[in-house]
C-alpha cells in the first residue's frame, strides 16, 4: 500500500457473525462492491480500519487466510467507545472498511523454515491467520510451534483448534494461563517458561509474536539469549492509528510510521525503541 | 531571469495585477498585535513601517521603519492555507439500509500570498513531501496547486531566527513565483516561473542595475550574519537516539506546560486527528481531520495506555522526531530554523537550547 491511500471507506457487509466466547467476537466481511471485491488482497498480518457509522474507526487484524480474499475475517474484542458497537453488528449489516494497511509476517521469507509463534491473550488474532496459512501449505513449512498464553483459562478462544492443531504430526501446541480455572490442559504460568518445554532451533526458525509488549519484549529476549538472530524474531506492534497510511502521525515509534512500516518489525529494527519506555 | 525594479510608488501595480489575473490575495496585516496573513484587497492593506521585537516566550511590534517587510515572521506560516487546522475527509450517509461514502471537493480558487518568507516556503516543501509522496492527499493537493506565492528575502531576523544555520533562509531560494528585495527606495522582482513572468511582466518595472542587486544581497547577506541562535548543521538523529534517557528530557518538562503552541506554529509539523462527527438525525456523519500535537495524550492513547504518558516522553518525541526522525523519514531535519516556536512558547522553551544541553554530559558542568 502506498502512503496516503485508501483513505477513503469502502462498504462492506457483515456475512457472517461468530461468537467465540463472551465478549469477542468474529466478523467475516465482504466489500459489497463486486469491482472492489475483486481487486481486494493482503497479506496475513495486515490489518483495516473498520468504521461503524456515526462513531468512529478502529484497527482490526484480518485473521482469515488470504487465498480467500472476499471473505474478510476480523475477531475483535469488545473494549470500547467503538469496538462496542463493532462487536454488536449483525449478519447484513453494513460498515466502513478502509485497507489493508501495513507490512504482513514474512511468510515468504519462512518457507522451508521451521515457525515458531509466540502469542498472548488476542494476540492470537493477527497470527491465526499466520497458522492457517501454514496449516493449508503444510509442506511448504518446517516444525511449527504455536504457544499461547493467556491470563485466565477461560479466555481461551478456539480451544477446538488447538486441539486440532496439535493433531498436526509436525506442529507442537503449548498453552499456558496465568490463572488456569476450571480443566485447563496446559501450563501454569507465563507462556514464555513454555521454551524450556518444546524442541527450538535457533537459526532454523522465524519466529511471530503477537500480544501485549511487556510480553513479545521478554519473549524476544528469552530466544535472543537462546541463540536466536535478531532478525528472525517478528513482533506486530500495536499503536494509535487514524489514518493507516502514513499521514496523521500517530502511530510513530522512532523513525517509524507503525502502519505503514509495520506493524510487523524484526525485532532487529525496533527492539531497542522497544526497551525505553515512553517512547 | 534578471532582477527587475520596482519603485516605492508603484508598489500598488503588484496587488492590482494579481487581483486583475484571478487572484484572491493574503498579505501581512495586524490582528491582536501580531502580524499574520490576512486578505488584502490593495496595497494600502497591507501593514506598512512596522518591526518586531521576538525573544522567547514573547513577541511584540513596534513602529518606526519606512519599509513593508522589516520583520521576520509572524505566528502563521503558510501551513493553514495547504493543510487546513480542520476540514472533512469524506462523508458517510444511510442509504436504503446502505452506506454511501463521498468525499467533498474542496472548495478552492486561485490565492496569491505576498511576503513568504525562506523559512515558510522550505516548511511548505517539507509538507508537500510528507502529503504528495505516494498517494497524493487530495484536499492538500488542490489547496497547493491554486498557490501563487510572492516571498520577500530576509533582511531583518527576529533574535529568535536560526535558518542560516539549517540551510533555509534568509534568501527565498525555490518554491515561489515571484521573489522580493525590499531596498528604502522600491523592490527588486524576479519571477520562480511561468505564472510569475507573467505577473512581472505586466508590473511597470525598470531597470535594476547592478548597484542595487550589490546592496539587496548585502542586505540578506547580513541578515544571515545577524542571526544569534543556531543549530548544529549536522545531522542530529544519532545525537538525539542515543541520549533518550538523558536527565535533561525531565528538566524541560518542568518547564513545558504540554500546550502543543509550538506544533501548532510549526510550518513543518504534519500530525492530525480524525474524529466522527454525526449530525442529529444519524442519517449523515462526517470524517473531520483536524491539527493534533504529539504534545497530548489522545496522540499516543491505546486501549487502556497512553504511550506517552508525561510531558517528558512528550517533549522528548517532539525533538527526536522534529531533528532526528525526520531524517529517516524525510531525507533531512524538520526543523526550518523559523525560531516560532521558541517565540510563541508560553515558558519560552528553546531548541536550540535543549539540543545544546543535551550535548553536556549529564552532572557535568
Ligand atoms: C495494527 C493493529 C491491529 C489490531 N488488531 C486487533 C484485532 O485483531 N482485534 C482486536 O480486538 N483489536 C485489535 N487491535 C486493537 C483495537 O484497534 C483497539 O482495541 C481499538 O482501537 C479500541 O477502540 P475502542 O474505541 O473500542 O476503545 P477506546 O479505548 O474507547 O478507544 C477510543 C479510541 O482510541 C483509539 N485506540 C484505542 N485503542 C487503540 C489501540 N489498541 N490501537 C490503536 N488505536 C486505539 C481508537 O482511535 C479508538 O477509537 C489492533 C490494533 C492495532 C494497532
Ligand atoms: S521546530 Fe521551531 S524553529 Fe524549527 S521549524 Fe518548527 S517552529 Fe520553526
Ligand atoms: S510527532 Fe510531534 S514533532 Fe513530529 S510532526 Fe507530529 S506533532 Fe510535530
Ligand atoms: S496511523 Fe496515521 S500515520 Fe500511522
Amino acid at each position: 500500500m502506498r502512503r496516503g491511500g485508501a483513505w477513503l471507506p469502502r462498504e462492506a457487509e457483515v456475512a457472517e457473525r461468530v461468537e467465540e466466547s463472551p465478549g469477542i467476537v468474529t466478523l467475516r466481511l465482504r466489500l459489497t462492491d463486486p469491482e472492489a471485491r475483486r481487486q481486494y488482497g493482503f497479506q496475513p498480518g495486515q490489518f483495516n480500519m473498520l468504521g461503524v457509522f456515526g462513531v468512529g474507526e478502529v484497527a482490526i487484524s484480518i485473521s482469515s487466510d488470504p487465498g480467500d480474499p472476499e471473505r474478510i475475517g476480523h475477531t475483535i474484542r469488545r473494549v470500547g467507545r467503538v469496538t462496542n458497537p463493532l462487536v454488536a453488528l449483525d449478519e447484513g449489516d453494513r460498515l466502513g472498511l478502509r485497507g489493508p494497511f501495513g507490512r504482513g509476517w514474512p511468510l515468504d521469507r519462512s518457507e522451508g523454515r521451521d515457525v515458531l509463534v509466540v502469542t498472548g491473550g488476542l494476540g492470537c488474532a493477527p497470527v491465526v491467520s499466520v497458522i492457517e496459512y501454514i496449516m493449508a501449505r503444510r509442506s511448504r513449512f518446517g516444525r511449527l510451534t504455536i504457544l499461547q498464553g493467556v491470563k485466565h483459562g477461560a479466555d481461551l478462544i478456539w480451544r477446538p483448534r488447538y486441539e486440532a492443531w496439535a493433531r498436526d504430526p509436525d506442529t507442537e501446541v503449548g498453552l499456558a494461563a496465568d490463572v488456569p480455572g476450571e480443566n485447563w490442559p496446559g501450563h501454569v504460568g507465563l507462556v514464555t517458561e513454555l521454551f524450556d518445554r518444546v524442541r527450538l532451533r535457533p537459526g532454523r526458525t522465524a519466529v511471530m509474536m503477537c500480544g501485549p509488549e511487556p510480553m513479545m519484549r521478554a519473549g524476544a529476549r528469552e530466544l535472543v539469549a537462546r541463540g536466536f538472530p535478531a532478525d528472525d524474531l517478528w513482533l506486530s506492534l500495536e499503536r494509535n492509528h487514524h489514518c493507516g497510511n502514513g499521514r496523521c502521525g500517530h502511530c510513530q515509534l522512532g523513525p517509524y510510521f507503525v502502519c505503514h512500516d509495520g506493524p510487523v518489525f524484526a525485532y532487529s529494527q525496533v527492539g531497542s525503541l522497544l526497551a525505553i519506555p515512553g517512547l | 531571469m534578471a532582477d527587475r525594479f520596482l519603485p516605492r510608488d508603484r508598489f500598488p501595480a503588484l496587488v492590482e495585477a494579481l487581483r486583475d489575473a484571478g487572484y484572491r490575495c493574503l498579505g501581512p496585516r495586524v490582528r491582536e498585535g501580531a502580524i499574520v496573513m490576512e486578505e488584502v484587497e490593495r496595497a494600502a492593506d497591507l501593514c506598512f513601517g512596522l518591526r518586531d521585537r521576538q525573544a522567547p516566550g514573547s513577541y511584540r511590534l513596534e513602529e518606526g521603519t519606512g519599509r513593508h517587510f522589516a520583520w521576520a515572521n509572524g505566528p502563521t506560516a503558510l501551513k493553514p492555507l495547504t493543510f487546513v487546522p480542520r476540514e472533512t475527509l469524506w462523508r458517510a450517509r444511510r442509504e436504503g439500509g446502505g452506506l454511501r461514502f463521498e468525499a467533498p471537493e474542496p472548495e478552492v480558487g486561485p490565492l496569491a500570498v505576498i511576503g513568504a518568507r525562506a523559512c515558510d516556503l522550505a516548511g511548505l516543501a517539507l509538507q508537500d513531501r510528507h502529503f504528495l509522496e505516494g498517494e497524493p492527499d487530495p484536499f492538500y493537493k488542490a489547496r497547493r496547486e491554486r498557490l501563487f506565492l510572492v516571498a520577500v528575502n530576509c533582511t531583518h531576523p527576529a533574535d529568535t531566527c536560526f535558518c542560516a544555520s539549517t540551510g533555509d533562509g534568509p534568501r527565498a531560494e525555490h518554491s515561489f513565483d515571484l521573489v522580493l528585495s525590499e531596498l528604502d527606495e522600491g523592490f527588486l522582482v524576479a519571477a520562480g516561473g511561468p505564472a510569475g513572468a507573467d505577473i512581472l511582466a505586466a508590473l511597470p518595472t525598470e531597470e535594476a542595475g547592478e548597484e542595487r542587486n550589490r546592496r539587496a544581497d548585502a542586505e540578506i547577506e547580513a541578515a544571515a550574519q545577524a542571526q544569534k541562535r543556531s543549530l548544529p548543521s549536522r545531522n542530529l538523529r544519532d545525537f538525539l537516539f542515543g541520549r533518550q534517557e538523558h536527565p535533561r528530557w525531565e528538566e524541560v518538562a518542568e518547564r513545558c506546560l504540554s500546550c502543543g503552541n509550538c506544533t501548532n506554529v510549526c510550518p513543518t509539523c504534519f500530525c492530525h486527528s480524525q474524529e466522527t462527527v454525526p449530525d442529529l438525525e444519524g442519517e449523515v456523519s462526517d470524517q473531520v481531520r483536524q491539527w493534533d500535537s504529539c504534545f497530548t495524550s489522545g496522540h499516543s492513547y491505546i486501549h487502556g495506555i497512553v504511550v506517552r504518558a508525561t510531558t517528558a516522553n512528550r517533549y522528548r518525541q517532539w525533538l527526536t522526531h522534529k531533528l532526528g526522525g525526520w531524517h529517516d523519514q524525510f531525507g533531512r531535519s524538520g526543523c526550518v530554523g523559523c525560531g516560532r516556536c521558541i517565540t510563541w512558547c508560553p515558558t519560552g522553551i528553546d531548541l536550540t537550547e535543549e539540543v545544546a544541553a543535551l550535548g553536556e554530559e549529564p552532572g557535568g558542568a
